[in-house]
């Protein structure tokens, strides 16, 4: 059961790595501004999304586990609210150049 | 397999790390505001996965605590920047 | 292990490459930027170090506050010439050398120790369970050096008092910062509404478990700074006015019981700042929970500016 978990864990967390390289090269080769944002919120979601999903097994105590989520749920709405405003202010400045 | 675990965890926090440092090339290239501020919005997401992984790599518990501090400020720099840029709150838009 | 050392030297290389980047860069935009990354980076480096204390510290106060105050400040800057400026050759050069001199002060420590070193730590640990106080860090800082503790959160009040000394004197009495924006972005509103209520939760937990772990006072009242900050930029509510005497209350207890509890100790424990022994851990619950307020109220108003608009009649 225990191998099972390890298990999972290495999956979920090497999955998380894939975003994470996903988000950088996003970030470094989309062409405009507003793409690259795209990018960038895929690493915020997905990256850290299954490496909290990857290390969740590995806790201790229920309280733990909540906390690990809560981590990532207070990403999201950063991540969200950050890229809706950061778009707005691509959109005012034009082009997103 | 638990020496196992930690050593791969360990490699995962060294993996984001390179994948978020590189990502900073954004921040030197620009061209928009808003580009160097998202690669410092990936390293602190990044950050956020690596001090989970180190936590769970090396048994220290409390390090979530800090992970969960560093989730629930994430957020204050894109308003911060968007405030401005947007006009609100202080002045006009730099140019 | 190999993959610590591969971390450590990671870290420590993008460490360097982005302090000297941070001070060649000419856009000051890049420069605070850098400066956030910085600090994040630099909180890592503190927990490899084994120092999860001054990494929430760094996370909170170092990168978070700081910059936003820096990115605020930067903001407020572009319509006044003078405060947009570049500094001159001479004045580069002077900070430079001051700089370059802690640089070298520092590395000269740290490559060339005394021996042996110096150190306290024994005989603090071998005391700690007189304070009744878990976290080593939070005891020395409220048992054995209490003093210097009270000074620090001094040291925010004076800086606060430095912003506000910036005032016009039309202004003066007024609400701090310029007035709120006419339309707020949706999503700033929905971010407020969600996050405060999660972020005042956590800081009272980052607080309150800073008697046995990593946290304590300083890192929970950023977080809660940060949260009222957070409701005055998305409109939900203002700034305090500078005369308000509620928010001088606020500002004030802390110090102040900090005070009361020290004269006390006169009587109680024989000395300025001595606990009672059976009664130290409740003690400095009620100094630090007061603390808190002043703290988070110092830093919230930091973070607000001076006033900037005319003070209502």
């Amino acid at each position: 059961m225990s191998l099972i978990l390890d298990l999972f864990t290495i999956v979920c967390v090497a999955i998380g790595l894939i975003f994470f390289a996903a988000g950088t090269t996003g970030l470094l080769r989309f062409p405009d501004a507003l793409t690259r944002l795209h990018a960038l919120t895929k690493a915020d979601n997905l990256g850290l999304g299954f490496v909290v999903l990857g290390l969740l097994p590995q806790t201790g105590s229920l309280f733990d586990a909540l906390k690990l989520v809560l981590v990532w749920m207070l990403v999201q709405f950063a991540g969200a609210t950050g890229a809706q405003l950061v778009a707005m202010v691509l959109r005012k400045e034009g082009g997103g150049k | 397999m638990a020496d196992f675990l930690t050593a791969f965890l360990m490699l995962a926090a060294c993996g984001v790390l390179a994948l978020v440092v590189i990502g900073m090339v954004r921040i030197l290239r620009g061209p928009s505001r808003a580009d160097r501020l998202m690669a410092a919005q990936l390293l602190g997401s990044g950050s956020v996965a690596i001090i989970l992984l180190l936590a769970f790599a090396g048994g220290r518990s409390a390090f979530v605590d800090i992970a969960l501090t560093l989730a629930l400020l994430a957020a204050f720099a894109s308003v911060a920047f968007s405030l401005n840029a947007l006009g609100g709150g202080s002045g006009a838009g730099e140019p | 292990m190999i993959l610590a050392l591969l971390f450590d030297t990671l870290l420590a290389v993008a460490m360097i490459v982005v302090a000297v980047w941070m001070i060649s860069v000419k856009n000051a935009f890049a420069a605070i930027i850098d400066f956030m990354v910085f600090g994040l980076l630099l909180a890592l480096a503190w927990l490899r170090i084994e120092a999860p204390d001054v990494g929430l510290t760094e996370i909170a106060i170092g990168s978070g506050a700081t910059g936003v105050i820096l990115l605020r400040a930067r903001g407020l800057a572009r319509d006044r010439d003078e405060m947009s400026a570049t500094p001159s050759i001479g004045f580069k050069i002077l900070v430079g050398a001051l700089c370059g001199g802690v640089t070298l002060g520092l590395a000269a420590l740290v490559l060339m120790p005394p021996d042996p070193a110096p150190t306290l730590a024994y005989a603090a640990a071998e005391n700690l369970h007189l304070t009744g106080v878990g976290n080593p860090i939070t005891a020395v800082l409220m048992a054995y050096r209490a003093f210097d503790t009270f000074l620090e959160t001094v040291v925010v009040l004076l800086a606060l008092l430095g912003v506000w000394s910036l005032t016009p004197d039309r202004f003066w009495g007024g609400r701090p910062g310029p007035a709120p924006a006419a339309s707020v972005p949706a999503p700033l509103t929905f971010l407020a509404q969600w996050l405060v209520p999660l972020g005042v939760l956590i800081g009272i937990y980052i607080f309150w478990i800073g008697a046995d772990e990593p946290g304590g006072k300083f890192q929970g009242a950023t977080i809660l700074a940060a949260m009222w900050v957070l409701l005055m930029m998305a409109g939900l509510t203002d700034a305090p006015p500078v005369t308000s005497r509620r928010l001088r209350a606020a500002l004030l207890v802390g110090p102040a019981v900090f005070m009361a509890v020290g004269i006390a100790g006169f009587w109680l424990a024989g000395d300025f700042l001595a606990y009672p022994p059976d009664f130290a851990k409740p003690v400095i619950i009620v100094i630090e929970a007061a603390m808190l307020i002043s703290v988070a109220a110092a830093l919230g108003m930091l973070l607000a500016g001076p006033p900037m608009r005319e003070s209502e009649p």
